[in-house]
């Protein structure tokens, strides 16, 4: 019973992890070949012929949701956009149907402003996640935040473009 | 409500590494207006070099007040170890305000005779004392020694008791690192470098507490903060505030009884007050929008803080007693971090204006705000005990770096750090 759940949660996650993929403008370039082909071919080929174990699918769907787990804002904001609606269905799908699994939301900020602020504001954004996430019927249980503020740059450049990949959450499992 | 009070002894962690002037001062503005004075090289009585070039401390410490502006050293006039060889004549013309002159020489048992003299030679009865002081100093302390001649000569031309015998406790981030995030602790000019801390994660807000002998500060180490009080002599530390969500911003009160503080557990940041002696907790704003960076005033009897409950982050003044709020800041986009002077006299700020970040400071009563500062993306300021300078943090090439600026904007220094970001300083109080 419990398997199938998973099974139905997989289906729907996969390929909506594949058009978040495509569409995501961090990682489109990586993603995908100069011809518009999927390098990444291992998710849709374990979805599609369901010729893994159980096992195996979650492994990969973790793997994906691992992937696909940056949620981008725009300064001094907090809103979690249309843009990541996709990619939140399908952590949730997957958090819905593993009533088991718990992740952490880290929240972060740009360098500009003061440091303490910009804890305050690195919570404001992981819980806007996390609601966003127990909007689609994920557990308050399963959610964990942490802000880590401007302490963690993924880019420690100091530049506007660092600036735009620092202010985040990040979905841990 | 349970609070884990835990006392940590982790001696992997708590090191004592010295490292020599990771900082070094470089002027960037401002000295052109301070006032002229001369330091002449102590004289040495011993055999081989000097142990200590003390007249180039002093002397870098009067100019990094920014009020004073030391002659050099080849440009001297007349180099003596005595006040009563200095000839007024010889000095007129230089104009300088006053002249510090002395001597070390070998005590025995690797100590040191230190005298000086501090002499005004601008009257028309040639040199005229100001300040005659000798004391015999263990080698390992001659350059706090030098420090402390300075808050003397700066105290007497002045009237303001110097601070160059403290220190900054700031958080150096190595990128990269096995331990990427280190609490240090140096004297105010960056020498003797000290780590106290290394840590995996996230180390921020550093705070001194009254007397000196403690640092609050948050930490990740458990990946999630907390807030710490280690004992920089004893290396004891306590985790004094865990709870769910944002421990954030200490701050200790005037008497050091007390830590205003950030928690999040009831849903937004709000401002508390820990008694550190009962434990108890005390809840201070009430307010759905974010609330943080308290600071004490000068008497402890209100909290300034951050809050966004009109609109955008601006500075409150809250009545500890009567729980009386209003606003302080009105000028500038927002306000952040604030910081009391020890004179309780005026805010620092980081201020915003344009999209940039600067230092600035406000009159409490009822003054301007002044841009201090003209660096980029500036944060955590932290005024000197006597209130003449401010360390803050700042951006240049690329990289975190301290800068100093003179109460008053004219004077500008920056403390470049060897490798890795350097941020979140704190002036240590008075240490002596």
């Amino acid at each position: 019973m419990q398997m199938k759940k998973l099974l139905q949660s997989l289906a729907v996650a996969l390929p909506m992890l594949t058009l978040a993929a495509c569409s995501s403008t961090t990682d489109s370039d990586a993603m995908t070949g100069t011809d518009g082909s999927y390098q990444n071919g291992g998710v849709q080929t374990g979805g599609a012929g369901g010729a893994l174990s159980a096992e195996e699918q979650m492994r990969q769907q973790y793997e994906a949701l691992r992937r696909e787990n940056v949620i981008f804002f725009e300064f001094d904001q907090d809103e979690v956009t249309g843009h990541y609606a996709q990619v939140l269905e399908a952590h949730a799908n997957f958090l819905r149907s593993n009533p088991s699994v718990s992740i952490l939301v880290e929240g972060h900020a740009d360098e500009r402003g003061t440091p303490e602020y910009n804890i305050a504001l690195g919570e404001r954004r992981a819980k806007a996640v996390t609601s966003y996430l127990q909007s689609l019927g994920v557990s308050g249980a399963q959610l964990a935040i942490v802000s880590y503020g401007e302490e963690k740059p993924v880019d420690t450049s100091h530049t506007e473009s660092a600036f735009s990949q620092n202010r985040r959450a990040v979905l841990v499992y | 409500m349970t609070k884990r009070w835990i006392w940590l002894w982790l001696p992997l962690l708590l090191l004592t590494t010295r490292a020599q002037a990771a900082l070094e001062i470089v002027i960037t503005g401002g000295i052109d207006s301070a006032r002229p004075v001369a330091v002449v090289p102590f004289k040495w009585t011993g055999g081989g070099a000097v142990p200590q070039d003390l007249a180039e401390v002093i002397g870098n410490d009067l100019r990094n007040s920014g009020m004073f502006r030391p002659m050099d050293r080849n440009r001297l006039p007349q180099q003596v170890a005595v006040a009563s060889e200095l000839n007024a004549t010889l000095w007129g013309p230089h104009q300088v305000e006053a002249v510090l002159v002395g001597s070390i020489e070998p005590a025995g048992g690797n100590q040191y005779r230190i005298s000086f003299e501090l002499a005004d030679v601008l009257g028309r009865n040639g040199a005229q004392l100001l300040e005659s002081r000798s004391a015999t100093v263990p080698a390992a302390q001659l350059r706090q020694y030098a420090h402390r001649i300075a808050d003397i000569a700066f105290e007497k031309l002045t009237g303001i008791k110097g601070a160059f015998l403290t220190r900054i406790a700031y958080v150096n981030v190595q990128h990269g690192a096995q331990f990427p995030f280190q609490l240090m602790i140096a004297d105010y000019d960056g020498f003797n470098e000290q780590v106290l801390l290394r840590s995996r994660e996230p180390l921020m807000s550093p705070a001194w507490s009254p007397d000196g002998r403690k640092l609050a500060y948050v930490s990740f180490e458990n990946k999630k903060a907390e807030i710490v009080v280690q004992d920089i002599y004893s290396q004891q530390r306590q985790v004094v505030s865990s709870q769910p969500g944002i421990n954030g911003a200490p701050q200790w009160s005037p008497d050091g009884s007390k830590l205003a503080l950030v928690l999040s557990r009831d849903g937004q940041p709000e401002v508390y007050v820990l008694n550190l002696a009962s434990k108890q907790l005390s809840r201070v704003t009430n307010h759905r929008a974010i609330d943080t960076e308290p600071t004490w005033s000068a008497d402890g009897k209100a909290i300034y803080f951050v809050s966004e409950r009109g609109g955008r982050p601006q500075v409150y003044r809250v009545d500890l007693s009567s729980g009386d709020t209003r606003r302080v800041t009105f000028q500038g986009d927002t306000n952040l971090g604030p910081r009391t002077t020890g004179d309780g006299n005026s805010l620092i700020l980081v201020s915003r204006s344009q999209g940039q970040y600067r230092i600035a400071r406000q009159d409490l009563d009822g003054g301007q705000l002044q841009v201090l500062t003209e660096t980029q993306l500036d944060e955590s300021p932290s005024p000197a005990p006597n209130g003449t300078m401010i360390i803050y943090s700042t951006t240049y090439q690329g990289r975190q770096v301290l800068s100093l600026v003179s109460m008053d904007g004219r004077f500008k220094a920056r403390l470049p750090a060897r490798s890795g970001d350097v941020r979140a300083p704190a002036w240590s109080p008075y240490l002596n």
